[in-house]
C-alpha cells in the first residue's frame, strides 16, 4: 500500500520536473524562468523524496530524505531570491511585454 | 510561427515519450523489485529535463540565466539520486545527494555575489 | 545561553535523524560534536529565545502555517504548469511593490519564502527599514500597492504575525 502511494508521489514529482525544465526553456526572461524552475523543480524534487521516504521506510535512507526535504524548502527560495537580486543589480532587463518596474524606479529615485 | 514551434515541439516531445514509454533501456538494477520498469522511465524522464536544462546554460544570453539553470541542475540532482536509491537499493545514494544539496546551494550563492559585482566578503 | 541550548537540541536531532538506528556510539558522538558546535555558535542563533515558549505558536505554525503553505504550493505548481504548457504564453510579468506590518527577521524569512512558493509571485529585495518587499509578479493584476498588499501578503501576514511577533 505504501509502495503505491510513494509511487504516485514520484510520479507527480517528476512530471512537476519536466515542466519546470520547460518553463526553463519557454520563458522569456531570468525573473519568469527563475519563477517557474524554483516552484516546479522545489516542490517537484521534495515529492520524489518524500515518496522515497514511503517506499524505504523509516531506515537510515529514508530519514535522510526527509532532512534532505527540509533543507531543499528553507534553502530554494533564498538561492531564487539572491539570484533575482544579483540579476537586477547586474542591469538585466525585463522582457519586452512587461507591464511595470517599480523597483528600478525606486532605486533611480535613491540614487 | 509560434504555433508552428509549439506544435513542432509536442510532437517532439511525444515521440520520446512513446520511445521512453515503450522500451526502457536495459539497466544494472536489482532486478528483484517490482516496480524497476516505472523507475528506469522515471531516470529517462529526469535525464530528459536536465538536457533541456543544460540546453538552457548553453544556449543563456545573459549570465544570470546561465546560474538559474545551474542551480535548477543541481535541485534535480538531488531527485535522480533518490531515485538511484530506490532502484539499487544502496542507501549511499541519498547521502551523495544530501551533500550535493549544500554544495549546490552555496555555490548559489556566492555566483549570485558574483552577479552583484561585490566582493565575497560582505 | 538559552539559545546555545535550543541550538544544541536542534543539532543533535539532526544528527540522530543522520545517523539513524541510533546506537550508543552514534550518540555519544554526536553529543560531543552537537556541544561543540553550540559553544562556537550558539550565540548567533536566535535573538528572541523566550518566544520559544509559547504552545500556542506551535499550534499556529503546525496546523495553521503548514497546510495553508502546502495547498499554495500546490496550486502554484499547477499554475505554472498551465502557463508553460499553453501554446500562447499568458504571462504578462513585472515587479511591484507591497508593504508588510512584520519587523523581525525570522517573520521576514518566512514571508519572502512563503511568497516565493505561492502562485506567481517572487520576492526581489527586501526593504527591512520600511517595510517594503518588491515582488515579480508574473501575471500583474493590479499596480497598486495596497490593493497588490491585499492580494498577495495579507493571508500569510495574518498567520505569521501570530507566530513570530
Amino acid at each position: 500500500m505504501s509502495n503505491t502511494i510513494g509511487l504516485i508521489f514520484i510520479g507527480v514529482g517528476l512530471a512537476f520536473d519536466f515542466f519546470g525544465c520547460l518553463g526553463l526553456v519557454r520563458l522569456p526572461d531570468v525573473y519568469n524562468r527563475l519563477q517557474a524552475a524554483t516552484k516546479c523543480v522545489t516542490l517537484g524534487t521534495c515529492s520524489i523524496l518524500f515518496g522515497t521516504f514511503l517506499i524505504v521506510g523509516p531506515t537510515a535512507a529514508g530519514m535522510k530524505a526527509l532532512l534532505c526535504i527540509i533543507f531543499l524548502i528553507l534553502t530554494a527560495p533564498v538561492a531564487a531570491h539572491a539570484v533575482s537580486r544579483g540579476a537586477h543589480r547586474a542591469g538585466v532587463k525585463l522582457s519586452e511585454g512587461s507591464v511595470v518596474d517599480m523597483y528600478k524606479k525606486d532605486k533611480e529615485g535613491e540614487v | 510561427m509560434k504555433l508552428f514551434r509549439w506544435v513542432l515541439g509536442a510532437i517532439l516531445l511525444t515521440w520520446v515519450g512513446i520511445i521512453i514509454l515503450r522500451k526502457p533501456l536495459p539497466i544494472l538494477f536489482c532486478p528483484d523489485l517490482p516496480y524497476v520498469g516505472f523507475l528506469s522511465r522515471g531516470l529517462y524522464v529526469i535525464i530528459l529535463a536536465c538536457l533541456l536544462s543544460l540546453y538552457r546554460i548553453g544556449r543563456g544570453p545573459t549570465g544570470a540565466d546561465r546560474v538559474v539553470a545551474v542551480d535548477i541542475l543541481g535541485i534535480m540532482i538531488v531527485g535522480l539520486c533518490a531515485l538511484l536509491t530506490i532502484s539499487t537499493g544502496r542507501s549511499w545514494y541519498i547521502d551523495i545527494g544530501i551533500a550535493w544539496a549544500l554544495q549546490s546551494f552555496i555555490s548559489t550563492l556566492a555566483l549570485s555575489k558574483y552577479l552583484e559585482g561585490r566582493g565575497f566578503d560582505e | 545561553m538559552k539559545s546555545r541550548i535550543v541550538l544544541f537540541l536542534i543539532a543533535f536531532l539532526a544528527w540522530a535523524l543522520l545517523t539513524w538506528v541510533p546506537d550508543k556510539q552514534h550518540l555519544l558522538v554526536g553529543l560531543f560534536v552537537a556541544g561543540f558546535v553550540s559553544f562556537l555558535t550558539g550565540d548567533l542563533f536566535i535573538k528572541r529565545p523566550r518566544l520559544l515558549k509559547h504552545p500556542l505558536r506551535y499550534w499556529y505554525f503546525f496546523f495553521h502555517y503548514l497546510p495553508l503553505f502546502l495547498w499554495e504550493c500546490f496550486k502554484a505548481n499547477i499554475d505554472v504548469a498551465y502557463r508553460v504548457l499553453h501554446p500562447k504564453l499568458p504571462i504578462s510579468p513585472g515587479i511591484v511593490k507591497v508593504k508588510t506590518r512584520l519587523k523581525s527577521d525570522t517573520a521576514l524569512t518566512f514571508l519572502a519564502n512563503s511568497i516565493t512558493l505561492t502562485p506567481g509571485t517572487m520576492t526581489v529585495d527586501i526593504d527591512a527599514d520600511n517595510g517594503i518587499l518588491y515582488i515579480h509578479w508574473i501575471n500583474v493584476k493590479t499596480k497598486d500597492v495596497d490593493k497588490a498588499t491585499k492580494i498577495i501578503v495579507e493571508r500569510f501576514e495574518k498567520v505569521l504575525e501570530k507566530i513570530f511577533d
